[in-house]
């Protein structure tokens, strides 16, 4: 079974090499988020300094929103899904392995380009570490719960829309979090226990949402 | 159609004596019964070919053989054990060839055979068989283009390949000749009879005039007048 989760990994892995659009997109939609901002709220250095958290993690959590409809959609329209269902992997396995691929392609551009807009927004290089880490430990709770909120509108009308209604509120205890953890490290407070909390959130995702998303898969099968 | 092309076949299944049958199925789709009171009985080595008018439930009694859904009544059983408590077991030993060919034009057609293959646990000879695979619907030629290239007939003759890319005991194909020229559809008959002599069993969604010879049929228009 592990052979068979790793060869659905490598093939998405190989599937966005190829075709980069999709992940290319959610990095190109991250950083021009992150740069509008400067022009919305003026260049105050203060001022950007004191967003810039806030909106690295919800431009961030956007981003990754923007590619999340696909994550089943293209396996269910061609069959793949059929076919994956009826090979030696269960469903779950097939979820976790599908959004773990999701993660690698679009979330570690986005970790990797956040120092750069951190920069731009003004954050404090002292905060850059707390934001990656935090980053690090957040953007995978995205990714699973979004895999069973894609999992779920499989098959629906304006999946999209129907998406960010489910994902977004479950994204907010991360959010809190994350900002938290960044906000802490700015104005010199631990940034542990906020790291913690991202790290618990994350444990509880792993746990259920593969569960989740192979129960939501299996409707959209019958 | 030499054997060589047909290397990736087993000469011999493992459950020589296999016996997949259904009893009383009914299935509803969106609601509706599309067919009840439906049985049927195919044992190693046998085909059972599937005929009638659009909408009559080929594809779906496919997808229920396959385990993908659930009868609204009867069931499965596969030598007298029921599908659905063991459907690990089940989905290893078929193939489901469908109306979708679950092809990703990004990657090459060997890339794709590949990833079924490794998926299905082809194990270490798994590159012998998808080149034995690829020789015998002759698209080796063919294995290293992206599969966006392929016409229509190209496509279904890569979802043929699955078939002998890694084996299986229960082929389940869905109109497998729908746009095969007459050299793959020879090529899908010297398949069929292999797997047949090798206790296979194959049930096969066809129009009726084209069936393999000595193959049990099954007609949806006649269950649906009788049930």
């Amino acid at each position: 079974m592990l052979a068979a989760i790793g060869a659905i990994i490598g093939r998405d892995l190989r599937l966005a090499l190829r075709q980069g659009l999709d992940s290319l997109l959610a990095v190109v939609f991250f950083v021009l988020a992150c740069v509008l901002f400067p022009f919305g709220v003026g260049p105050a250095p203060e001022t950007l300094a004191r967003i810039a958290a806030g909106v690295l993690w919800v431009a961030a959590l956007l981003a990754a929103l923007l590619s999340l409809e696909r994550l089943f959609q293209a396996d269910y329209e061609d069959g793949s899904l059929d076919l994956l269902a009826l090979g030696p992997a269960p469903l779950p396995a097939i979820a976790a392995a599908k959004i773990a691929a999701h993660w690698l392609t679009t979330s570690v551009p986005l970790i990797a380009a956040a120092p750069v807009l951190a920069l731009i927004l003004n954050l404090p290089p002292a905060a850059f570490s707390s934001l990656v880490l935090a980053l690090v430990l957040g953007t995978p709770t995205l990714s699973l719960i979004g895999g069973v909120g894609a999992a779920l509108v499989l098959g629906a009308r304006r999946g999209g829309v129907l998406l960010a209604l489910l994902v977004l509120p479950l994204y907010i205890p991360v959010l809190i979090f994350g900002v938290a953890a960044v906000g802490a490290s700015q104005i010199g407070l631990a940034v542990q226990p906020h790291l913690f909390m991202l790290a618990a959130l994350l444990l509880v995702a792993l746990v259920l949402a593969p569960w989740a998303a192979g129960a939501a898969l299996r409707q959209a099968l019958d | 159609m030499t054997v060589s092309s047909l290397a990736a076949l087993p000469d011999q299944l493992p459950d020589a004596r296999a016996v997949f049958a259904g009893r009383g199925l009914a299935c509803e789709r969106g609601g509706r019964r599309v067919f009840q009171g439906l049985s049927f009985t195919v044992c190693a080595g046998e085909a059972l070919v599937l005929v009638g008018r659009n909408g009559s439930g080929k594809s779906s009694l496919l997808r229920l053989m396959a385990g993908l859904s659930r009868p609204a009544q009867g069931s499965l059983t596969w030598n007298a054990g029921d599908i659905a408590d063991d459907s690990e077991a089940h989905h290893g030993r078929l193939h489901l060839i469908g109306h979708q060919d679950a092809i990703k034009p990004a990657l090459t057609v060997n890339e794709n055979l590949g990833f079924w293959a490794r998926y299905r646990g082809a194990g270490p000879c798994a590159s012998a068989r998808i080149a034995d695979a690829l020789r015998a619907f002759a698209l080796e030629r063919l294995a290293e283009l992206p599969a966006r290239y392929l016409s229509q007939g190209q496509r279904r003759r890569l979802s043929l390949c699955r078939l002998l890319a890694s084996p299986a005991q229960l082929w389940l194909l869905d109109e497998p000749r729908a746009g095969l020229d007459r050299a793959a559809s020879t090529s899908l008959d010297a398949a069929l009879a292999h797997h047949r002599a090798a206790g296979g069993i194959a049930v096969v969604v066809l129009h009726a005039e084209d069936h393999p010879p000595e193959a049990r049929v099954l007609d949806f228009d006649a269950v649906k007048a009788g049930g």
